[in-house]
């Protein structure tokens, strides 16, 4: 039964109904649905990828699927999560609805393209998953040459024409959130008082703009390579694969720090909220996430220091790699430093963020091993990095992402979702995804390789342990699909600040009318005064142009 | 409301003749032997000035805020990170010869 | 509310902002761009560092007198595109009608020389693939200039696709006055992107043309 506190107020849910006010909709907190929508289904099919990798590792022999089949799964598994999932996720869900919020906007500067956008990540998706349905692509999410550009039978082009749209879609969301922050900030919204979380959706979308054009140029190359014969990653011709690892990974280093910054962002407005304190060093962090994001771009080769490299480089790349974990470490002793003598709850929100900032330390402190020349020359292309980017990416991206989704959820929808239910699902994932990954760490130190279906008898248990992990982490993020599609209809309704924070976006009714905020906020204030009531830190204007 | 250009057309027909002389320039000099890889730099030279006169002028940089001097500094500055980049790795391996580098395979025929 | 008003989109605050916002979004667009074409200089690069003595054979079977013509070509257009955007400034609509129509026009000459170029080399069997033939012992190489060559310049004909479409529609719309001195922003954005595709070419015609005449 539908509670009419919501029903009788107007707000961007119910101003319209129908299909096509959806799917023509240029209001970017309905985009971010539409976002929400597809990444979850990606998500969930990279998660089936992950399944079937998983039961095939849990015994030695290749007794599931045969070795090229296996090859595809996780090149399947790779692409999906990382196009699909990791790298939208946040900016497009969370960022697209919030952003603009954020600095006190009616909507970002270019709503038309925030849609178009989204048509571009569905057009990408239909394209790599025809390649899938018909037969998908064994390359690695990697696509490393020239296996990728000459030698593999599989559906290399329809896959890199996949990601080579889909990559538009990003380009435009960076754009987007760059012209945003800089032109449409709220009276008052003077850069240093704006959240944590849109200095880390600038600092992604920089990545977004400067990194994103390279791979798509790159995998063009691969494409024309395979389709006209272009040889330029040929070896037979005196064309050097190496060259396309610098192309490829000039980007795609770049992109983990788009999978992870937002998920930092998130993590700082939780941790203040639940604090209930200013975030420590707060201009230290603003400008710790633009370093990431800078010398993030200087670091790709420590990808290649066995890949031919020149040791030179390789060394250059290592020093670099080492003074790119200084920031990120730096937030970490932030969020730390804003915990003590805090007043610190632990809702659901909460316990993402406390797992973030602790499994995010194990796999950066992880990354010091392999940003080290020598350690890394021993486990790379081990069990020891797929458990390091496990770490960083699905215990803290994914986990960043989760602890939004049930922060702003409230916002979002107008309800509030199921405590107990949600505190349970956090604690399952947790657990469920040390026990994935942990044993991963050992198995890659002990010498098992990555991407191979089988591996020597003495490493089962380990896989096994592995394989039982995974499975609990599948329960633990089928919950909150449930609980949280369930909220939506019998979920408590939420007021406008159910969580008592700060921020502008909480100073607007749950849901929020199509313009954000009935009247033009005024700030006076930085972010996080929570020593402060809101009333002291915002003031209203008159009617907003409409 | 009066709208002043801010480029006059004077100035847009000084600069394009300007292009036109620097492209016949580094098409005559490509000709001439300057020894020593001073080709490729006068050449480059040449081009970076014709680009900027484009930026400049053309496109109005010359006359723009500083935010907009930054987004195109930055494109081009990250250009040459990365061109850098792979350059400095290219250009410290070890004495393999790059004309060995694809012998190894025997030429395929294509 | 004044006839330009129509132009504001409810989400600005003023015409300013809006026009601020869009001139800021097109660079940050061309930023794009510049890392997208980069890739490809940067792949080049390597090889010209690698294999000087083939690219500089291989480049000298372009025609230099047509990409000459060619380099000429697309300043005139960026000439006539800078004076379309001084016509939409000065609201002087017939002038801006017709420097968009030069510069359509010479786009197309450009892509005419440019696949006249195209189908000479197809001839001369310096297509890379199956069909490619060189003398000498620097063949595999030179393959894989003519490679960069037909990559390079054939985005560059993309890109010179897109933005003749862009003025094609700029055409339809100043015809039916949309454009004045109060507003003109999609002119001035079109003219960004069109003057960025020439400084692409100002970089390509050195390059792919010019670096092996002097041997």
């Amino acid at each position: 039964m539908s509670l009419p506190e919501i029903e009788h107020r107007e707000h961007y849910l119910n101003i319209n109904y129908g299909i096509r006010s959806w799917l023509l909709t240029t209001d970017h907190k309905r985009i971010a649905w539409l976002y929400l929508l597809s990444v979850t289904f990606f998500f969930f099919i990279g998660g089936l990828f992950a399944t079937l990798v998983r039961l095939e590792l849990m015994t030695p022999q290749g007794d599931l699927v045969q070795a090229e089949t296996y090859n595809k799964l996780f090149t399947m598994h790779g692409v999906t999560m990382v196009f699909f999932f990791l790298i939208p996720a946040i900016p497009a869900v969370l960022g697209n609805f919030l952003v603009p919020m954020m600095i006190g906007a009616r909507d970002l500067a270019f709503p038309r393209l925030n849609l178009a956008s989204w048509y571009i990540f569905i057009l990408g998706g239909a394209f790599t998953l025809t390649a899938a349905a018909a037969g998908g692509v064994d390359t690695g999410w990697t696509f490393y040459t020239p296996y990728s550009s000459i030698y593999s039978n599989t559906h290399v082009v329809l896959t890199v024409v996949g990601v080579f749209v889909t990559g538009f879609s990003s380009i435009l969301t960076g754009l987007n959130f760059i012209v945003t922050i800089h032109k449409m900030r709220a009276p008052g919204m003077t850069w240093f008082r704006l959240p944590l979380f849109i200095w880390s959706h600038y600092a992604t979308s920089i990545i977004f703009i400067l990194g994103t054009p390279v791979i798509a140029i790159t995998l063009v190359l691969v494409g024309l390579e395979r389709i006209f014969g272009l040889g330029i990653f040929d070896p037979a011709l005196g064309g050097d694969p190496v060259l396309f690892q610098h192309l490829f990974w000039f980007y795609s280093h770049p992109a983990v720090y788009i999978m992870v910054l937002p998920a930092m962002g998130v993590v700082s407005e939780l941790i203040a909220c639940f604090s209930r304190k200013r975030i420590f060093g707060y201009t230290v962090v603003a400008f710790a996430s633009l370093a990431i994001a800078v010398i993030g771009f200087l670091v790709w080769g420590h990808h290649m220091f066995v890949s031919g490299q020149s040791v030179h480089a390789g060394m250059i790349f290592s020093l670099l790699s080492f003074l790119v974990a200084i920031p990120s470490a730096i937030k970490v002793f932030n969020w730390t430093a804003t915990l003590y003598k805090g007043s610190v709850s632990y809702d659901a929100p909460m316990l993402y963020a406390l797992g973030f900032i602790g499994l995010f330390t194990i796999g950066g402190l992880t990354g010091l091993f392999l940003a080290t020349l020598g350690v890394d020359v021993h486990v790379h292309d081990t069990y020891f990095i797929v458990a390091h980017f496990h770490y960083i990416m699905v215990g803290g991206s994914v986990m960043g992402y989760l602890g939004g989704i049930h922060f702003w959820w409230p916002k979002m929808t107008g309800r509030t979702y199921p405590e107990g239910w949600a505190r349970l699902a956090a604690l399952i994932i947790f657990i469920g995804f040390n026990l994935t990954f942990f044993p991963q760490f050992v198995l890659g130190y002990i010498g098992m390789p990555r991407r191979y279906h089988v591996y020597p008898p003495e490493f089962q248990v380990l896989n096994v342990m592995s394989t039982a992990g995974a499975s609990i982490l599948a329960v633990g993020y089928l919950l909150p699909l449930v609980y949280l599609i369930w909220s939506l209809r019998y979920g408590a309704v939420a007021g406008a600040n159910p969580w008592g924070a700060r921020g502008l976006e909480w100073q607007t009714s749950s849901p929020p009318p199509t313009s954000n905020f009935d009247r033009t906020p005024v700030v006076t204030e930085g972010a996080y005064a929570y020593e402060k009531d809101p009333e002291e830190i915002y003031t209203f204007r008159k009617p907003a142009h409409v | 409301m009066k709208f002043e250009p801010l480029v006059s057309r004077r100035t847009y027909a000084l600069v394009f003749l300007t292009l036109l002389v620097l492209t016949a320039l580094t098409t005559a000099i490509a000709f001439v032997d300057l020894g020593g890889g001073w080709n490729n730099v006068v050449a480059l030279t040449i081009a970076v000035a014709k680009a900027a006169l484009v930026i400049l002028y053309f496109m109005h940089v010359r006359y723009s805020d500083k935010l907009t001097w930054v987004f195109v500094g930055a494109g081009f500055f990250w250009l040459l990170i990365m061109i850098g980049g792979i350059m400095d790795d290219v250009r410290t391996r070890p004495l393999l010869s790059p004309e060995t580098a694809g012998t190894a395979a025997q030429s395929r025929a294509r | 509310m004044s006839k330009v008003e129509v132009f504001r989109a409810h989400h600005f605050d003023d015409l300013d902002q809006q026009h601020a916002a869009s001139w800021i979004g097109m660079w940050v667009f061309l930023a794009t761009e510049v890392m997208f074409f980069g890739g490809m200089f940067a792949g080049y690069t390597v090889y010209r560092y690698w294999y000087p003595q083939a690219f500089a054979d291989a480049s000298n079977h372009l025609d230099v007198l047509l990409g000459g013509i060619n380099t000429a070509v697309l300043i005139c257009s960026s000439f006539t595109m800078a004076l379309a955007v001084y016509s939409a400034e000065t609201s002087r609509r017939k002038p801006l009608i017709t420097f968009l129509l030069l510069t359509i026009a010479l786009g197309l000459v450009f892509l005419g020389i440019k696949f006249f170029e195209y189908y000479t080399k197809f001839e001369e069997h310096l297509v890379p693939g199956s069909l490619f033939k060189f003398e000498g012992p620097l063949a595999r190489h030179a393959e894989i200039f003519f490679s960069f060559y037909f990559a390079m310049t054939g985005m560059h004909a993309v890109h010179m696709i897109i933005g003749i479409g862009l003025l094609t529609a700029l055409v339809f719309q100043a015809r039916r006055g949309r454009f004045s001195a109060l507003y003109h922003t999609p002119v001035e954005l079109t003219g960004l992107y069109w003057h960025f595709v020439d400084i692409v070419w100002i970089f390509l015609f050195p390059l792919l043309y010019l670096l092996g005449r002097h041997l």
